[in-house]
């Protein structure tokens, strides 16, 4: 049985049964700290982790994770307006977002997919660079530097070796800062992240593999991907792996924290597997219905962590008026100014298309920008030469 | 000057440029201990540490993609590709990473990766291990593809490979990793002959010949030859593949009138294609003749008893220059 998680049991899609029974009840191992109902439950390794979390850093959790739906639910709004050409919504991974990428420290880097705009939001992205690359204003939105962010990766899986080959440098450096990868279960299956494990375990790189399991790669279900637990193909490369539920920010912050703190201190890699779900589709060109049954939606959204710190906010007596109006005036201000940003992005110039491909002149190229700027000047008006219609 | 062998000569450029920048680091599958499978970086690891000098897995796509990240630390990765058959499982890393994240970034990020190849046939090698892949990565955007022919310029260009903040695929001829040459070890690279540039290897007036990588003797042998019957072939050494110097070309077609490019890889597709296309949209009233091309055939590459029909040599060659002189040849009497 692949899909405990789901609450369905059995082996409904023909997949390969696993009679070893490692899928036996809902959450067996995994480190939970929040039940879905809102209550704080205790966990002997992973409390120390977040003992320190106070009232006021759980509000801000919170908030964050507010706000980064707001930004999905704004940015799904412009792209269904014609202003993204397309979005791959977060939906339903704030938890696993904001509790991972709230416990890095700044000079920590981070090698991202695409979905991971929560995990921007919190490295200090200006708003409406998260959208020019969907809406077709550039290939990336921002200058990795200035946010210890690579921009997001869209082949499937390749940042994880990214994120090795730069905590090969930390090392190198004798620095004690780490490097995160973020990608989905759907990537496990990819030949990069197997390298990436076997190149981080080799020589004890300060990495995290944090896999967001939404249990879907667009259409195809985890089931697919992996006959066994994701976490557990950790140790089959020498990696610590832990199972996480991917809807509790405090667990997942335990786990990473926990993960930072031995890569810090020459402990090497951490795999962590982030139990989630993708409550909206892949991307808004993607149609969920057409593989996904109703009730698993209605299971997992039983499930939300908006609602379920929410729910601990309630317990706690600290989900005040207070509260709920300044986290709801944030995430107005942020859904605001990211679409202003967006609306007014100056679009590229035409001769833009030429700029970066070398750091240095390439005879090739440079004649075939000269080519085109010739070619554009002998219209009056270089507009003219862009419209699909042409201006003869 | 010294005399030393191709792969010495490339030995010692890599040991200068891991001396000259502590942010060099070699990385490949056996470069340490056993120096290489061609012992091209013997010693290095022992002088440098295995800091600088890394063994890795044995996953190409991984020491690919590794050279990435820490190339976004401020690394300059030198990879060894072991064999030419063996950079397939790093094609993505290459050319959807390594190729445009300086593109992707809006040049925020750099690559400056140099990916050492031993390409091409004539040692008897099973498959996989005679291959000549440079179009495939001539073809893509943001990469620079260089191959060198001679001792001194192998000690060169790869410093001024490593040196660049561009990726650069560096194809070295694995047949001829024992000739010897005179390598001049002082030569400054910033201000030797730019890598980007061909060089007229042997001058002449009736046709140009260009090749690259190991087909450069052979085209000078063949130059040899043709000077005994009388004909006077330029022979000049492409050296930089992506981007062509086509100024260099153009000034020699200009004067000779007629073009022969030779080399390994198989014909369609092939660099031959581009510069023969190249040549003839610059100096169309100046050719006498079509351009000609000798080339691998377009066959995986063959076993070895065979591969010496496959590999253009001295007489094909020669073969080729007739066509282009519209001297009696094995395809007169064929139309087109």
């Amino acid at each position: 049985m692949f899909t405990d998680e789901l609450g369905q049991g059995g082996n409904a899609a023909g997949g390969p049964d696993n009679s070893a029974g490692h899928h036996g009840g809902a959450g067996e191992d995994l480190v939970q700290l929040i039940t879905p109902g809102g209550e704080r439950v205790s966990h002997p390794q992973y409390d120390a982790w977040v003992r320190d979390v106070s009232d006021e850093q759980l509000g801000s959790l919170y908030e964050d994770m507010v706000v980064i739906r707001r930004i999905d639910t704004e940015a799904t709004a412009l792209q269904r307006q014609g202003e993204l050409g397309l979005w791959p919504p977060l939906l339903g991974q704030e938890a696993s977002q904001i509790g991972s990428a709230r416990s890095l420290r700044d000079d920590d880097f981070v090698f991202s997919s695409y979905r991971e705009n929560g995990v921007a939001y919190c490295r200090g992205v200006d708003l409406a660079d998260i959208l020019k690359v969907w809406r077709g204003n550039a290939s990336a939105g921002w200058d990795p530097y200035t946010i210890n962010m690579a921009t997001p990766q869209i082949i499937i899986g390749a940042q994880t070796l990214h994120a090795t080959g730069y905590a090969m440098g930390i090392q190198n450096d004798g620095a004690d800062s780490v490097a995160i990868t973020y990608f989905g279960d759907g990537a496990t299956s990819e030949g990069d992240v197997n390298e990436a494990m076997v190149f981080a375990a080799s020589f004890q790189s300060p990495v995290i593999f944090f896999c967001q399991n939404n249990h879907w790669a667009i259409s195809e279900p985890v089931r697919l991907q992996s006959h066994i637990r994701i976490a557990d193909r950790a140790a089959g490369f020498g990696i610590p792996g832990i199972r996480v539920d991917g809807n509790d920010v405090l667990a997942v912050m335990a786990a990473t924290r926990e993960a930072l703190e031995r890569a810090r201190h020459g402990g090497g890699p951490t795999f962590i597997e982030a139990v989630t779900y993708r409550m909206g589709p892949h991307t808004t060109a993607d149609d969920p219905t057409r593989y996904r049954d109703a009730n698993e939606l209605e299971d997992w959204a039983a499930k939300d962590p908006i609602a379920r710190v929410r729910g601990l906010l309630e317990r706690k007596g600290l989900l005040t008026d207070e509260l709920e109006g300044r986290v709801a005036a944030k995430a107005d201000a942020v859904a605001r100014d990211m679409r202003a940003g967006c609306i007014n992005m100056p679009d590229p110039q035409p001769l833009d298309i030429f700029k970066h491909v070398y750091s240095t002149p390439n005879s090739w190229l440079d004649r075939q920008e000269d080519h085109y700027s010739r070619y554009l000047a002998s219209f009056g008006d270089p507009a003219a030469a862009n419209s699909e219609e042409g201006a003869r | 000057m010294t005399q030393m062998t191709f792969a010495r000569a490339i030995n010692s450029g890599l040991r200068k440029s891991l001396e000259n920048d502590p942010k060099v680091i070699l990385m490949g599958e056996d470069i340490g201990t056993l120096g290489g499978v061609f012992r091209v970086t013997d010693g290095l690891q022992k002088d440098f540490g295995k800091h600088r000098v890394v063994d890795t897995p044995l996953a190409e796509s991984g020491i690919m993609g590794t050279a990435v990240g820490l190339a976004y630390r401020g690394y300059r990765p030198v990879v060894e590709i072991q064999f030419d058959g063996f950079i397939y499982p790093a094609f993505d890393q290459i050319v959807s990473q390594v190729a445009k994240l300086h593109y992707r970034t809006q040049g925020a990020v750099k690559m400056p990766i140099t990916v050492r190849v031993p390409f091409g046939g004539g040692i008897g090698s099973p498959e996989h291990h005679s291959e000549s892949p440079e179009a495939y990565f001539t073809h893509t955007s943001g990469l620079r593809v260089v191959s060198v022919s001679n001792p001194q310029d192998a000690h060169t260009v790869i410093q001024q490979a490593i040196a660049s903040d561009d990726p650069v695929l560096y194809f070295e001829p694995k047949r001829r990793y024992h000739d010897k040459g005179e390598v001049d070890e002082s030569i400054d690279p910033a201000t030797a002959l730019s890598m980007e540039k061909a060089r007229v290897v042997t001058e002449g007036k009736d046709v140009t010949l260009v090749a690259y990588g190991p087909l450069v003797k052979t085209a000078k042998d063949a130059a040899l030859a043709a000077a005994d019957e009388g004909v006077s072939v330029e022979v000049i050494d492409l050296r930089s593949l992506a981007p062509v110097d086509f100024a260099t070309l153009e000034a020699s077609v200009r004067k000779t009138g007629r073009l022969v490019i030779t080399h390994e890889a198989g014909q369609s597709g092939g660099l031959g294609a581009e510069v023969a296309a190249s040549i003839t949209e610059r100096c169309f009233y100046h050719l006498e003749a079509a351009p000609v091309r000798i080339t691998g055939f377009d066959v995986p590459y063959p076993y070895s008893k065979l591969e010496m029909h496959h590999l253009p040599g001295l007489d094909r060659i020669l073969d080729g220059v007739d066509r282009a002189l519209g001297r009696p040849n094995s395809l007169s009497g064929l139309e087109g």
